[in-house]
């Protein structure tokens, strides 16, 4: 529990010095622990799971019609910012045509259906994910308690790296101030500044309170939300008893977002 | 030696103070940039590295072949060399400087680039790259400023140093090798995923660093009294032409497992940059253009009659460096990231205050080289 | 030995220079600015830290709770007393303090720090005008 900026200078000055830093930093922090370890604790209502996984089930949408509602309640609770200018789009969960949502495997014959079905594509939440490994703070991480992929907007740097390394294009850099763009601003969320990544979070702050992602709620039941490693869980139970795809499985990122087709 | 810096002639302080002003330019723009974001880049969600890092790969070999001075010198006793190492070196440094402040111009949060070190995260490349980029400068100017010292006191430089240069030397096939880990080990960008990455990197490194270390050698010779000599020159230039050759061998490489194999994600980006893709293709006369300046260098520097006359070899110098500049810049940066992992065609292209920015951090680092040729120039004078 | 008088006035110079901050406030300490308590936080007594701790080291907690939140998954806070709080700059800090002009920002201009928590985190008061 220590003001960043006291670290920064520490460190600075350090490295200036060329020292081997570990020994001296711990001296310092020494110095400084005198503050009481402050207690944390979930909350009462917070749910839980091993890792989080979604099916969606897109034999219930026709069109983007369908698609509006869930892509709208996202970006309505998150302060998604609408951009003229296409480059600077943030998206967190948005609709791609199946040669779009699933380049790596295509079909030259596609089913009428599928052909003019939109598929909703978000953040996979990998088991195994790139962006991960590739971000060089871990401003972006696997969240042990629950397999979310997250991300610390105080720490991120904005190099962009997740970004490159992201092998479903789910992420988003703010080229600039969102603020001035975002339709709403509901209170419920913080808004992000200019010079950071962002992405879809499955909703961690509404898990937190008990309830599930907005998405999910919006969907009628054609998103369903659970726990993947738990046998008696409603995605598990769907995964039983459906065929489903998921988006570049050959890569191994292992994504936590299911299709059923 | 510093002092050696301030004392020059009128064209010097001219040089000098021109590029100063280009870089208060470059930073003017770059505080435009602070206060807007890097929105005012051409860089956009699907594009989200451009000519700055493009610029920083590119870089990082110029640094790197500043070791193909050192290796024949220290490794094989090819004592020729021992004249012009220092260049070597102090190119390097000028060229790392601008490799990190391109990185520096591309953060979104650059007040919080220190985060790389408080957090020190083993598995991103990019802190590995970080270590290896500020410990081949750090070395380099220790050695470099070191040996020159000696050279002007008439000494032989400290024995400690001498360790140094062997670490420097692993250090510069590093710094190249992890900046090609950046790209090469992304899944989902089939156009970097390719284990040829990195000596490709090396090679077009090893041509480009030579190559203007000979247009530099060259330059030195007519405006100072100092001659890096003839026998130097062209022992460069061999370099240079088995490396321009090397570094095409290895694209033609690509070129055949992308097309042979007939995989689409491996041809789309190759396709994209030579021939277009959905209507789309800025950078094809660019590719083109790079291809054929790299095969009239390579014409020009194999054949012994053209590689000795040095007005053609200055010529076939500047067509290596321009081609793997476009190759390895905007090409290698673009071509990666069109089209997107979702299969869309987002062309980019540098902004003006971007290319402004990026002609700034060029201007500080020509900088660098200036002030460090100088003083390495000025001690040669003397001591000659 | 002959450049002395130079250097002494350079270093004069230099001195003078450097210590320009303190010679041109001379005299001005500005006061030091009063803080604004809202009815809520006057009724509730006690933040969720005591009063000296929460003067002195309020970044700090604050930092330990956006990392705890963003981090950790655990948005409650215990403070020694054994009393619970739902851990949120917008709802929990702000729903007292509700007049961030006058009890953040006054005494951040104050110290000349610029925390960039407003960048994200939102105002409730100024938003709801």
């Amino acid at each position: 529990m220590e003001d960043s900026r006291r670290r920064f200078l520490k460190l600075a000055g350090i490295s200036a010095l060329g020292l081997t830093a570990k020994p001296v930093l711990d001296a310092f922090a020494k110095e400084h622990a005198k503050a009481p370890a402050p207690e944390f604790e979930e909350g009462p209502k917070a749910l839980k799971a091993m890792q989080w996984a979604m099916v969606i089930d897109t034999r219930r949408f026709k069109s983007d019609a369908d698609l509006q509602p869930i892509i709208d309640a996202c970006d309505k609770i998150h302060n998604i910012p609408v951009f003229e200018n296409k480059r600077h789009e943030i998206k967190w969960i948005w609709d791609e045509e199946y040669e779009h949502a699933f380049p790596t495997n295509p079909n030259k014959f596609l089913t009428e259906r599928l052909k003019d079905t939109p598929f909703l594509v978000l953040c996979n939440h990998c088991e195994n994910p790139p962006c991960v490994r590739a971000c060089p703070t871990q401003a972006t991480f696997k969240r042990k308690s629950d397999g979310i992929v997250l991300m610390d907007y105080h720490r991120c740097i904005g190099c962009r790296f997740c970004m490159a390394a992201c092998p479903f294009g789910s992420r988003s850099f703010n080229f600039r101030d969102p603020r001035p763009f975002i339709p709403k601003i509901t209170m419920q969320y913080p808004t992000r500044t200019r010079g950071v990544v962002e992405k879809c979070n499955f909703c961690a702050e509404r898990l937190a309170v008990g309830k599930l992602p907005a998405c999910v709620e919006a969907s009628k039941g054609a998103l369903v939300f659970g726990d993947l490693y738990d046998p008696k869980s409603e995605v598990r139970k769907l995964l039983k008893a459906h065929y489903t795809i998921r988006r570049k499985q050959e890569l191994g990122t292992e994504p936590a977002v299911y299709y059923i087709v | 030696m510093l002092e050696l810096a301030f004392k020059g002639s009128k064209n010097y302080f001219g040089w000098v103070l021109g590029l100063l002003v280009l870089i208060g330019i470059g930073f003017g723009f770059y505080l435009y940039q602070l206060k807007f974001g890097l929105g005012i880049t051409g860089m956009s969600r699907d594009v989200s590295w451009g000519f700055y890092i493009a610029n920083f790969t590119f870089l990082v070999g110029v640094a790197a072949g500043g070791v193909m001075v050192v290796i024949p010198y220290y490794l094989h006793d090819y004592k020729a060399f021992g004249k012009i190492t220092i260049l070597g070196e102090f190119l390097a440094i000028a060229a790392l400087i601008m490799c990190l402040l391109f990185i520096v111009v591309d953060l979104g949060q650059p007040m919080r680039i220190f985060n790389v070190w408080i957090y020190p995260t083993l598995h991103s490349v990019l802190f590995w790259d970080t270590l290896v980029l500020n410990g081949y400068l750090l070395l380099n100017l220790i050695v470099g400023w070191n040996v020159l010292e000696a050279e002007r006191n008439d000494t032989h430089y400290p024995a400690w140093v001498k360790p140094l240069i062997y670490i420097s030397i692993p250090f510069a096939i590093g710094i190249h090798t992890v900046t090609a880990y950046l790209y090469c080990g992304l899944p989902g960008r089939e156009f970097w995923l390719t284990a040829i990455l990195a000596p490709r990197f090396l090679a077009s490194a090893f041509a480009a660093g030579p190559a203007l270390l000979i247009l530099l050698c060259l330059f030195i010779r007519k405006t100072t009294r100092f001659d890096p000599g003839r026998e130097q020159i062209q022992a460069l230039a061999k370099i240079v032409a088995y490396a321009v050759c090397v570094n095409f061998f290895f694209f033609l490489c690509e070129v055949f497992v992308a097309f042979y194999s007939k995989i689409p994600e491996h041809m789309e980006h190759l396709t994209y940059l030579f021939a277009g893709l959905q209507g789309k293709g800025s950078l094809v006369p660019w590719m083109w253009g790079s291809v054929v300046l790299m095969l009239i260098s390579i014409v020009l520097l194999v054949n012994p009659s053209t590689r000795r006359r040095e007005n053609i070899l200055m010529l076939s110098c500047a067509c290596a460096f321009v081609g793997i500049w476009i190759d390895k810049g905007l090409g290698m940066i673009s071509g990666g990231f069109v089209p997107s992992p979702l299969d869309h065609v987002t062309e980019y292209a540098p902004t003006f205050p971007e290319f402004m920015i990026a002609v700034g951090v060029y201007a500080a680092g020509v900088l660098v080289l200036t002030i460090l040729y100088k003083i390495a120039v000025s001690v040669k004078e003397e001591v000659a | 030995m002959k450049d002395r008088t130079l250097i002494i006035t350079g270093l004069i110079i230099f001195i003078a220079l450097v210590a320009f901050p303190f010679w041109y406030n001379m005299g001005k300490a500005s006061p030091q600015p009063d803080l604004v308590l809202t009815a809520k936080a006057k009724a509730a007594g006690a933040c969720v830290m005591p009063t000296a701790y929460m003067r002195a080291n309020h970044m700090h907690l604050l930092d330990a709770w956006r990392n705890s939140v963003v981090r950790d998954a655990k948005r409650v806070f215990v403070n020694p007393q054994g009393k619970t709080f739902n851990i949120s700059l917008t709802k929990t800090c702000l729903d007292c303090h509700s007049n961030k002009a006058e009890f953040c920002d006054r005494c951040h201009s104050y110290a000349s720090a610029e925390p960039y928590c407003w960048d994200c985190h939102l105002d409730q008061s100024k938003e709801n005008k």
